[in-house]
């Protein structure tokens, strides 16, 4: 997995409540047995004007002017900032692909589904919740200041604006750690196979069916 | 000792090792699998050289790209083919206890095929590369969606690294009306609570009424439980539980079964456990719910109004409703029941079985699909339910009413195969999702009962099942 330790990056505010996995990468990019190149198709309807199916030339489509993400001035944007239950429905993966793949290493939003929220971890996206007044305030900062950025320190958990103000956010020791690191988890827990055995061991004599 | 909740026994019954911030190592008993989102796990482990920790909890079909009609001709989209085709590669490869391939009967929806094998047993834990994981809640499993990182986590070490979540007790006392169901329930506590309502939370239902729902409805109430933000959904088990699963192709057997039973009845909340939160709701104020909006909380009873934006004085949320009217094509203050219908999709996991198929046919027996609406698709959640309905003459009523009968699958939930909608159609669904897009770019979607979508379908627009 990809590590994450700081960032300083150009902010892009997307200023709708409950943006769905649909909407982040709509169900026919999900035929893809691949793991990378869905950030062309993120939030593709929103995005084009044209419908979007897997295989088509992206550059050539026509771009919605009105979508925030095709304002020239959020071109390169790292930090998305969002509305409450940002990534709600689906539990597919290919959205926190999607969002990494465009570029977005961080999601600010004052609060996130939970599939959505675990799955960034696994990708080396930091999702942070910050408080609604605090979102608030850094939207409108955002809109109103050209090239607005922010730095994000995961060691520190702030979130840093323009004007020096830091905002402390919550993550758990473990994903702090794997995060920070970049380490593979599935080794991490493989490094505890005897005592999943064990766990299994005892299965056997108190649950048989379940491993019959 | 102190009093459990379920969530409780079913979450420490499976911790294999705690780390000090509480992150645990989580035993998982079954692992359900489909072709959307186990191509890159499976990828993941041929990279790592690495195996599937236990194959036999592997159980596996292909469900979303699946076309529902002319099965002879194939998967005829060569993407979708291929992604299926390299399900059925990785089973061949790497294993599992089953498999439901393409065009095999056991076939189906995973959410329906799994419970309907015994492959889901009260007890266990469930996961699935798939949100409505929570359906399996009904038998009282600890089950949840998970991310394709978390598939190959859990195929490589049978665990999961999870933290637990809060818990929340949704409870519906009384009596349910004539003519309200599962589906009716789970819009009207999503209405209450907002579809990040439960989020952090693993709900329980309880209370008379759910206690009352068939083990069928019960599955419909948890699989709706991620709208309302919680990955799992719970219900206690009884004793319709245990019938529920005794007989079935992976259920346990003989000394086994009276070992599992005699645990599977302590699997209810301790009488005075605590949960951090309750909601609750009288079942006798249900009414049938149509949704209007883009999001499932976005819901209303038949008798009720499109909302009026202008009414509303959180602007984040009059924004969504705006936006939601605007992508809808409805004007505010419209009643529900002058919404007229283009095409009506009977499926899904949410109401695909065979009660589900029972109660629409009971309505429509005798009439015809209203002429304004172009298509009614019956969707049957499995090839086994299939043909349950067909050895009951159900399909026959169906086609007599002018609906099409369908082969198994997720169909226009999603419409990841051909079944969609087209840009501006409105469709009445039985389907648990009203997103924009969901059932095609620019599709409509209203999120209904079965009894709801068939009486729509008759009369060209919604209509209150009970009088009709
Ligand atoms: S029926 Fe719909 S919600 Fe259920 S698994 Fe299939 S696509 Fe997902």
């Amino acid at each position: 997995m990809k590590a994450f330790t700081t960032l300083n990056g150009l902010v892009c505010p997307l200023d709708r409540a409950n943006v769905d996995t649909d909407a982040i990468i709509p169900k026919q990019f999900l035929k893809s047995i691949k793991r990378s190149g869905f950030g062309p198709n993120l939030f593709d309807e929103w995005r084009y004007l044209d419908h979007g199916e897997p295989g088509m030339d992206n550059s050539v489509r026509p771009l919605n002017p009105d979508f925030v993400l095709n304002y020239p001035r959020y071109a390169g944007a790292q930090v998305l900032l969002a509305r409450e239950n940002f990534g709600c429905g689906s539990s597919r993966e290919h959205a926190p692909w999607a969002l990494e793949d465009y570029g977005f290493r961080v999601v600010i939003a004052p609060s996130f589904a939970d599939i959505f929220f675990n799955n960034c971890y696994k990708n080396g996206l930091l999702p942070i919740v910050l408080p609604a007044e605090t979102v608030d305030q850094l939207f409108k900062e955002s809109v109103a200041a050209e090239g607005y950025r922010l730095t994000i320190d995961l060691a520190a958990q702030t979130v840093t604006t323009p004007s020096g103000q830091s905002f402390a956010f919550d993550i758990t020791e473990h994903r702090k750690h794997c995060l920070l690191n970049g380490l593979d988890e599935i080794g991490l827990t493989l490094a505890q196979s005897d005592k999943i055995r064990a766990y299994e061991e005892k299965l056997k004599a108190e649950k048989p069916w379940l491993l019959a | 000792m102190t009093a459990q909740t379920l969530y409780d026994k079913l979450w420490s019954s499976h911790v294999v090792t705690e780390e000090a911030d509480g992150t645990v190592l989580l035993y998982i008993d079954r692992h359900l699998v489909h072709e959307v989102t186990s191509p890159q796990a499976f990828e993941g482990l041929k990279l790592a050289g690495r195996k599937p920790w236990r194959v036999s909890s592997i159980v596996a079909t292909a469900d979303h790209n699946t076309p529902t009609d002319h099965w002879d001709e194939g998967i005829k989209d060569p993407i979708s083919r291929q992604q299926v085709e390299t399900l059925d590669a990785n089973i061949k490869e790497f294993g599992a206890l089953a498999y439901f391939p393409f065009k095999d009967k056991g076939q189906g929806i995973v959410h329906v095929m799994g419970p309907e094998q015994g492959a889901t047993l009260p007890g266990m834990t469930v996961v699935c590369g798939d949100s409505h994981t929570s359906t399996h809640g009904a038998f009282g499993a600890l089950a949840h969606g998970i991310g394709t990182s978390e598939v190959e986590h859990v195929m490589a070490t049978q665990c999961l690294v999870a933290k637990k979540s809060k818990s929340m007790l949704v409870k519906v006392e009384g009596q349910l009306g004539e003519g309200v169901t599962a589906k009716d329930v789970a819009l009207a506590i999503i209405g209450k609570i907002g579809t990040a309502g439960g989020t952090g939370y693993a709900i329980e239902f309880g209370g008379s009424a759910i206690r009352d729902l068939s083990i069928e409805g019960r599955m419909t109430l948890c699989n709706m439980a991620i709208e309302g933000g919680a990955r799992s959904g719970l219900v206690a088990v009884d004793q319709k539980t245990i019938d529920y699963v005794q007989g079935r192709p992976f259920a346990p057997k003989g000394e086994n079964w009276d070992k599992a039973v005699a645990y599977w009845k302590t699997l209810v909340s301790d009488e005075g456990a605590q949960f951090d939160s309750v909601v609750e709701l009288a079942a006798a104020d249900i009414q049938p719910q149509v949704t209007w909006g883009t999001s499932p909380e976005m819901v209303t009873e038949i008798a009720g109004i499109v909302p009026d934006p202008a009414q509303v004085k959180d602007p984040v949320k009059r924004e969504g409703i705006e936006r939601a009217l605007a992508y809808m094509g409805l004007e505010a203050n419209t009643p529900i029941e002058q919404i007229a219908i283009d095409k009506v999709f009977i499926g899904s996991c949410t109401n695909s079985r065979i009660e589900d198929l029972r109660a629409a046919a009971a309505v429509i027996k005798g009439r015809q699909k209203a002429g304004n609406v172009k298509l009614v698709m019956v969707v049957p959640g499995s090839g086994l339910v299939k043909a349950q309905a067909e050895a009951e003459g159900l399909d026959k009523v169906f086609t007599a009413a002018g609906f099409e009968w369908r082969e198994p699958g997720c169909s226009m939930c999603l419409a990841m195969n051909a079944d969609r909608l087209e840009p501006g159609e409105r469709c009445a669904s039985t389907s648990n999702r009203n997103f924009e897009g969901r059932q095609g770019q620019g599709g409509r979607t209203h999120l209904v009962s079965p009894a709801m979508a068939a009486a729509a379908a008759i009369a060209g627009h919604f209509v209150d099942v009970r009088h009709f």
